[in-house]
């Protein structure tokens, strides 16, 4: 499995090829028109959607604001009713604990329900490593999967994928995983997903453990939430012996009644129904019912580091509804591997960077994803404001500063690549503190305006290759202001 | 230091430039949402449910309480169901008029034996109108999680009005979180080949709601 990011190219690079793929291009494009107009009928059914939307906001945010609380919480209520609760601080901490879990089971396989959490910690290439199979089980996770692929979406991982590239997968790598394809499969929808169910069954049928994510987290309760469409998430959820769920801390809600708010916006925001086809609750164990065994891998990996950022602290209201990536003008072109990270779209341009930091060349890029058009607020229905922290993380990357790392707070050093960017500022701020300065250089301007290149050389020529420098005008504003008293005297000889 | 005291540590660090919330949690979120949308009449939701449901391609069924066992034994052999599962609550005069095979929920059977059902009825905890959903709740009637997961087709039946409630808040307001809880809108279906929506992958292919009045000619409400 090809699931790591390591080595990805900087997003400019990965999008500039992207967007020679017509074949993504045409995928994307069909897909995330589909989606937007769906989506919007499904939020105008909802008279009281911006009351909604403030709602999660605010219940979020005062998660947040008291996580160690809810946390502790949560970890009681779990345990109170018969689950077991473990802590991990990083990706190899949380696999280490699956695995060990798993390997406790005398088990040599899992089935999966999608998971983000599983997907950012590298879960399914540690248990191989162990000599463990992990089976995706959701349909697009399964097309991933047998195509040696990456997730390039947070609700539909194969977007990019069309139904005749599906059924080519299909068709050839189904008997290296298991039940191979029916003979004569076409790329019809509905013989596709019955490949799969076919495919899929025979492994629900005989799986011991499961490993999951969540979407909420009561901590009231202890009660789990998991929100999907096809079974598959039930099949791992309650046939199985042992059931291991990794969640991110940030998903926990503190009542009972804050599911009310998320399950009316959720759903409308990723799939634009008014209820997903399913909806899995569970508090810890039940005689008789699903899982023997109930564990719990509550995980960090860098989200302690983002909420000590007043700024991007927002970030991890996200409920990964994947509204932000479907309106996005920058991931309907370029595709969501270009972003590097199993987070794409808007909200993988600032969460990536504050989860792993702004170290490498790719997370370093990723705050100038975006066009900051602001599509990515408007949809999103807990309010994060993308462009806001888009804009903080660029200043971030470009002047470096104070952030946390691992629990520390460590000064960041401005990244490589922006020297001419903090040149230009350095410029900038001494000119505007010397006004006589400024006026002699507009001066200048204007006396040489014929002679001006209409493209930049040197290091500014990437910047006018798709943009129109300026004309400068004959005379400054301040200058003109001064000849003619604020227009009052002589209307004539304007600026131009 | 054990990783729970450097996470909760952690968060306590990452929070330090924010002031104690000292309001309770009931005032810290304005509630402004709507408790329903709409203002409909009792028959008018059961509509809106029996609509929504249809929307998402569950087909859907009305009879009094009378007809209820006539006709799930209908709705069974027009599938040509010849087994069929049964949780161990369901009430007896359900089934009067049924001839396939029943097979006991039991903790003996395995996903394999559930597999080789072709049908299973259940009653339901609640059912929302608005976004056409059906809660169980595992009560005596409903059995297990798995008997509605792994045969091909469930039937379930709604008492209306009684367990019809209109919105996702008025029914959570009705069940209880210990329980485990299953959210069923429409048969299983999957739209993540172009996004065009299929019915039928994992779970049951096919979903049929019985929204029966009134109750069962020989009463035995549970």
């Amino acid at each position: 499995m090809s699931g790591t990011f390591v080595g990805m190219p900087a997003f400019p690079k990965a999008a500039h090829d992207a967007v020679h793929n017509a074949t993504l291009r045409a995928n994307l494009r069909h897909a995330t028109t589909t989606i937007r107009r769906k989506r919007a009928d499904a939020v105008a059914e909802l008279s009281d959607w911006a009351a909604l939307r403030e709602a999660g906001k605010q219940i979020k945010d005062h998660t947040l604001r008291n996580l160690d609380r809810y946390l502790e919480q949560l970890e009681s209520a779990v345990t109170a009713a018969g689950g077991t609760v473990h802590w991990a601080a990083d990706a190899d901490e949380a696999n280490r604990i699956v695995t060990g879990l798993v390997k406790a089971t005398g088990e040599k396989e899992v089935v999966k329900v999608k998971s983000m959490a599983t997907q950012e910690i590298g879960l399914n290439e540690a248990l191989e490593a162990a000599g463990i199979r992990a089976y995706e089980t959701d349909l697009a996770e399964l097309i991933v999967q047998l195509g040696d692929d990456r997730p390039s979406h947070i609700l539909v991982p194969a977007i990019h994928r069309n139904r005749g590239e599906i059924r080519d997968i299909f068709r050839s790598e189904m008997m290296r995983w298991g039940r191979p394809a029916p003979d004569g499969l076409t790329d019809t929808p509905a013989e596709l997903a019955e490949a799969a169910r076919l495919h899929l069954r025979e492994k629900f049928l005989r799986a011991k453990v499961g490993v999951s994510g969540a979407n909420f987290m009561v901590a009231e309760t202890g009660t789990l939430v998991v929100v999907e469409s096809e079974g598959n998430g039930r099949m791992c959820l309650t046939l199985p012996e042992t059931l291991i769920s990794v969640v991110g801390i940030e998903k926990t809600v503190p009542t009972w009644r804050d599911m009310e708010v998320f399950l009316q916006t959720l759903p409308r925001s990723s799939t634009a129904e008014r209820m997903n086809p399913y909806t899995s609750m569970w508090t810890g164990t039940t005689d008789g019912d699903g899982p023997r065994a109930f564990h719990l891998v509550l995980l960090d990996n860098g989200r302690t580091d983002t909420l000590a950022d007043a700024v991007g602290r927002q970030a991890l209201r996200c409920i990964r509804c994947s509204a932000c990536l479907n309106v996005c003008p920058v991931y309907e072109r370029a595709g969501g591997h270009a972003y590097g990270s199993v987070y794409p779209g808007p909200i993988g341009a600032i969460l990536s960077p504050q989860l792993r930091g702004t170290g490498s060349d790719i997370d370093a890029s990723l705050p100038y994803a975006s066009t900051l058009c602001g599509a990515c607020y408007e949809v999103c229905p807990v309010a994060i404001d993308i462009p806001e922290v888009l804009v903080h993380l660029r200043e971030r990357v470009a002047q470096g500063g104070p952030v946390t790392r691992a629990g520390t707070k460590v000064v960041l050093k401005p990244a490589r690549g922006h020297a001419a960017e903090r040149a230009a500022m350095r410029a900038a701020r001494w000119a505007l503190t010397h006004p006589g300065a400024v006026r002699a250089g507009q001066r200048l301007a204007a006396r040489t305006r014929r002679f001006h290149p209409s493209r930049l050389p040197g290091p500014g020529k990437a910047w006018t290759a798709t943009r129109e420098l300026p004309t400068v005008p004959r005379e400054s504003f301040g200058a003109w202001w001064k000849r003619t008293d604020g227009g009052t005297r002589d209307g004539k000889g304007g600026s131009r | 230091m054990s990783s729970r005291d450097l996470i909760l540590g952690r968060v306590r660090h990452a929070l330090a430039d924010l002031a104690a919330d000292p309001a309770p949690y009931a005032q810290a979120v304005e509630r402004t949402y709507l408790r329903e949308h709409g203002e409909r009449t009792v028959e008018q939701t059961v509509a809106l449910l029996a609509e929504n449901l249809a929307d998402y391609r569950a087909v859907v069924h009305r009879c009094t309480g009378r007809q209820m066992a006539g006709t799930l034994a209908r709705l069974l052999s027009a599938r040509g169901a010849r087994t069929v599962l049964v949780p161990a609550g369901l009430p007896s005069d359900w089934l009067t008029d049924v001839t396939a095979d029943r097979v006991p929920d039991s903790l003996l059977s395995t996903a394999y034996d559930l597999d080789r059902a072709d049908s299973v009825i259940t009653g339901c905890a609640v059912a929302v109108a608005e976004t056409g959903t059906i809660v169980l709740d595992g009560g005596p009637d409903q059995g297990r999680r798995r008997i509605t997961l792994v045969p091909d087709h469930h039937i379930c039946v709604v008492r209306v009005p009684g367990q019809v409630v209109s919105s996702v808040p008025q029914a959570l307001e009705r069940l209880d979180p210990a329980r485990p809880l299953t959210w069923i809108s429409g048969p299983s279906a999957t739209s993540d080949i172009e996004l065009d929506r299929v019915e039928g992958v994992h779970g049951p292919r096919n979903l049929e709601v019985l929204l029966v009045d009134g109750q069962p000619a020989a009463t035995d409400e549970s």
